[in-house]
């Protein structure tokens, strides 16, 4: 790999240092259907960990793995120094958010917040106590008594997590809890999620299929993919310096560029340019923010190439062009929006900003 | 608007002979019930047109009659035990069926919904062999475990209907919150199949109380309600007879407006019966 | 999610039990089967197929179990006929009625199988209900005898138990049509009849095998209807059974027939549960 530079996270360093959670080599299949192929993995304290993944990658059953729903087919859970998979569910120091709260319909606001203290046989006044203390850190107190099918979506969300918190676990698991609800209620959710996080200090393995809210939350992203780890780095890094080609396209947008490097010299259709890279056929992922208009004078060391305008696609400040040049070869481009671009332009980006990536298909 | 909403032009008039029709079967399905009610007060005794002399005196001959009312108290209890048997066994039959894998399940589940759909006969016989092999006496006891026997099928299916549409996260948040196995059984499993249970409970009452067949070959000394009628109705036609089945009937309606008060507060459609036979003939699939 | 304790402890009783009084009964029926009753009158555990042979060779047994099949299958067309328009009415004509109408269907199920047998007796009888009001509007001068104690009466009163058993189901199969498939059909030029035809009756046909298997099943298998309407041209198999368990105190042999009628009742909830998934596209 051509990662020169060492990470710069320090939660990268403290990932290591004071590991909560280890999962180690754990394997899930469900009759023949391999679901996950031996996932390696820690979890710091006080980290923000997203399991990143597409629908059937495995994350959240690795999600019930952990919170003990489902049983590891091959495998072992650390967690201070015990094992955590040999444990039923209620006697981890885990709990959950579900995807779609798991709210008890039964019991009002309050009971569900103290059912857990409750079936601990904690006493009543520390229950009443507890209880309300938690419902004024999700704003929930005016919602006391209601039932929960009373309630909007957000507000079921802020239930169940001051539900879980009540328990003041080691770890929370949260499965996918913003997915039920509108898209600016769900960016609201995310920051309060985040600064809660901040506030409780335990670790959170959160759970999504979108890449916008892992990387708006996460200290960590864990990309799956198929039951197997693509990349676990900041969010930052994976965006930066993706480990392989699916995690350059699944993690924002990307140009996969197919380049042949021979004698220092990486080419890739008519264009080419000076290359490090060790002799043989490369895959290198190019954001399309790091390719730019061309200057009027040509900018030594970049590459230039000239394309046709294919489609025009608008996102507000910045417009994202698809180019098609003369030997076929496609580009995204995102430029500032601008209603006139057309016809035939020309475009330059410098080849460092070209990162090779490993290529999954192969995988 | 809401009425005859679905019919276009040429459809209102096929609506009217359905309506028809429809009038026709529901004076089929009531005119022996309307009988039944009316003749309970008829001086005359049963039959006979017009009905004539209205009387309370049959109402006052049944109140009267020990044998009857012991029949009554022998129904009540055979109901009441017959109920928690089949649902004793039912509860559990259901989460099996419903979460866990063992060999013969597809058998299990078949021999538990068989009488259901048997004709009562084959399983009264079945267990008065059982019965005479074991050298058990005929008695009331012998009544309820036929019962409870053939009605588990009832709890099975009203309770394994309910626990398809338990969320199953609520079980594991339970679990997610420190409760053990049972006692998330008893605070999150038991209160949202509560309506399929209470549902269950009333269902195999009222079944119990009008059985006959099964409990034809199973009766010892001490007669059930409907045996009782049988003998007498064997005897010939009493009127008293209408007038314990008007009685009956009157509570039956009272039960059925409570049942569904009950369903309705809660959200869900009415259709346990339909569901029963559905499963009695197809089997549930799990 | 649920620990090996767990599904032991809801595994075993209802296990145990279902052997004990479903599996060893149905099991002894079979070995009663088998068995004899000596002359003096008790019963000996000795194998052999003489009851069966008995079954086949006297006429009374078989052409009895002909005649309950045609009984049962007479109430279960009368209440299909029955049945069907009515939850085909209820299901797309009600509107907001059809609860009420729903529960209407279903309280006559409340009352006693007995009692509503019996108030037919009465209606039926030759000083009935039924023929006194004839004789007292002046259209019978005597009372039509053919009412009571014949197949008729069992008949009717086996279709009067099971319409509303055989609509249940139906409706359920009605109501779970997607009202939108009958959009698109008209939408797509059929008549409302080739819509009935074509799309809604196909669709309910599980509902309307389960009812009709209800209906026949139960029909076949009834003896009180018999005893109490039937007279002797209405006797059904299972009176012959009875009195076999009775009076006639031949175990093993009412063991035979029952076993035949298990067997019959068995076979035909497979057919009818084969059909009923071949017809089912959900």
């Amino acid at each position: 790999m051509l990662t020169r530079e060492q990470p710069v996270a320090a939660l990268e360093a403290s990932a290591t240092s004071s590991t909560l959670l280890d999962i180690h080599k754990i394997a899930k299949s469900f009759g023949k259907n391999v679901v996950l192929r031996g996932i390696s993995l820690q979890v710091a304290e006080g980290e923000f960990l997203t399991i990143l993944g597409e629908s059937g990658s495995g994350k959240t059953t690795l999600l019930r793995i952990i919170a003990g729903f489902e049983s590891a087919t091959s495998g072992e859970l650390w967690m201070g120094g015990e094992r955590l998979d040999r444990l039923p569910p209620y006697k981890r120091r885990v709990n959950t958010v579900f995807q779609h709260y798991a709210l008890f319909p039964h019991l009002t606001v309050e009971q569900n917040v103290g059912y857990g203290l409750r079936v601990a046989k904690h006493s009543a006044s520390e229950i009443d106590a507890q209880v309300e203390q938690a419902l004024a850190r999700v704003k929930m107190t005016a919602y006391a008594k209601a039932k929960p099918s009373k309630i909007s979506g957000g507000q079921q969300q802020r239930v169940a997590l001051a539900r879980a918190l009540v328990k003041r676990p080691q770890l929370l698991l949260l499965d996918e809890p913003l997915s039920a609800l509108d898209a600016n209620l769900r960016r609201q959710m995310q920051l309060e999620l985040k600064s809660l996080q901040r506030e409780v200090g335990i670790s959170f393995v959160f759970v999504t299929h979108d890449q916008d809210e892992a990387m708006v939350m996460s200290d960590r992203i864990a990309l799956l993919r198929a039951g197997e780890l693509e990349q676990v780095a900041t969010p930052r890094e994976i965006y930066s310096r993706p480990a392989t080609s699916y995690a350059a396209q699944f993690i924002g947008h990307t140009n996969l560029l197919r380049a042949d490097v021979r004698d220092g010299v990486a080419h890739c259709g008519s264009l080419f340019w000076t290359s490090q890279l060790p002799d043989g056929s490369a895959l290198l992922s190019l954001r399309p923010e790091n390719i730019e208009v061309a200057a009027p004078s040509g900018v030594p060391g970049k590459v230039r190439f000239r394309g046709k305008l294919r489609h025009k696609a608008f996102h507000g400040a910045s417009e994202l062009l698809q180019i098609e040049c003369a030997d076929g070869l496609l580009f995204s481009v995102r430029t500032e929006a601008r209603s006139d671009w057309q016809g035939e332009l020309e475009f330059e980006f410098d080849p460092a900003d070209a990162f090779p990536v490993r290529n999954s298909e192969a995988a | 608007m809401e009425f005859l909403v679905s019919a276009t032009n040429g459809s209102i008039r096929g609506s009217r002979w359905l309506l028809l029709h429809s009038v026709f079967v529901f004076a089929f399905l009531y005119l022996p019930i309307a009988v039944l009610i009316v003749y309970s007060f008829n001086g005359a005794g049963v039959g006979g047109f017009p009905p004539r002399n209205l009387t309370l005196d049959w109402y006052r001959t049944l109140f009267s009659d020990g044998a009857i009312w012991e029949s009554v108290g022998n129904s009540l209890i055979v109901a009441a035990v017959a109920v928690v048997i089949a649902l004793g066994l039912g509860i559990p039959a259901a989460l099996a069926l419903d979460r866990a894998q063992f060999p013969g399940k597809t058998l299990f589940r078949r021999l538990v919904l068989l009488p259901l759909i048997l004709p009562g006969i084959i399983t009264g016989l079945s267990l008065l062999m059982l019965f005479n092999e074991a050298s058990i006496k005929l008695s009331l006891l012998t009544i309820v475990l036929g019962h409870g026997t053939a009605l588990i099928s009832v709890a099975t299916t009203e309770v394994f209907a309910g626990l398809q549409k338990l969320d199953r996260a609520q079980e594991e948040a339970s679990l997610d919150l420190g409760a053990n196995y049972w006692q998330t059984f008893l605070r999150v499993t038991l209160p949202n199949l509560r309506l399929s249970i209470i549902g269950a409970a009333l269902l195999i009452f009222t079944l119990s109380m009008d059985e006959i067949a099964v409990s034809f070959f199973l009766i010892g000394r001490d007669n059930t309600l409907p045996l009782e009628i049988w003998g007498r109705l064997r005897r010939g036609i009493t009127p008293e007879i209408n007038a314990i089945s008007t009685i009956i009937f009157v509570f039956s309606l009272v039960a059925i407006v409570l049942w569904y008060r009950l369903r309705r507060s809660a959200e869900g459609s009415p259709e346990v019966a339909a569901e029963l036979i559905e499963t009695a003939v197809q089997g549930a699939e799990s | 999610m649920f620990s090996r304790a767990y599904r032991a402890v809801v595994t075993v009783p209802p296990l145990l039990w279902v052997t004990v009084f479903l599996l060893i009964p149905y099991a002894l029926m079979f070995c009663y089967s088998f068995w004899m009753v000596s002359t003096s009158q008790t019963i000996v555990h000795s194998w052999s197929l003489a009851n069966y042979r008995q079954l086949l060779t006297v006429d009374v047994y078989w052409q009895t179990l002909l005649r309950s099949m045609w009984i049962a299958a007479r109430v279960m067309l009368f209440s299909l006929l029955l049945g069907y328009p009515l939850a085909y009415f209820l299901s797309f004509y009600a509107g907001a009625k059809k609860d009420l109408f729903y529960q209407l269907v279903i309280i006559p199920l409340w009352v006693s199988y007995l009692v509503r047998a019996y108030a037919w007796k009465t209606i039926l009888g030759s000083d009935g209900v039924l023929n006194t009001l004839l004789q007292y509007v002046h259209l019978t001068k005597h009372p039509l005898e053919f009412l009571l104690y014949s197949p008729f009466a069992v008949v009717l009163t086996l279709t009067h138990i099971y319409t509303p058993f055989t609509f249940l189901p139906i409706y359920a199969s009605l109501e779970h049509i997607p009202r939108n498939l009958v959009e698109a059909s008209s939408d797509l030029g059929a008549s409302p009849a080739q819509t009935f035809w074509r799309v809604i009756f196909p669709l309910s046909i599980p509902g309307v095998l389960a009812g009709a298997t209800f209906a026949f099943v139960l029909s076949l298998g009834d003896f009180l209807a018999p005893l109490l309407l039937g007279g002797p041209s209405g006797i059904m198999i299972s009176n012959i059974v009875v009195s076999l368990f009775g009076a006639a105190y031949n175990w093993p042999l009412g063991a035979a027939i029952s076993l035949c009628m298990l067997v019959l009742v068995v076979s035909l909830l497979f057919v009818s549960e084969r059909l009923e998934k071949k017809w089912s596209f959900s």
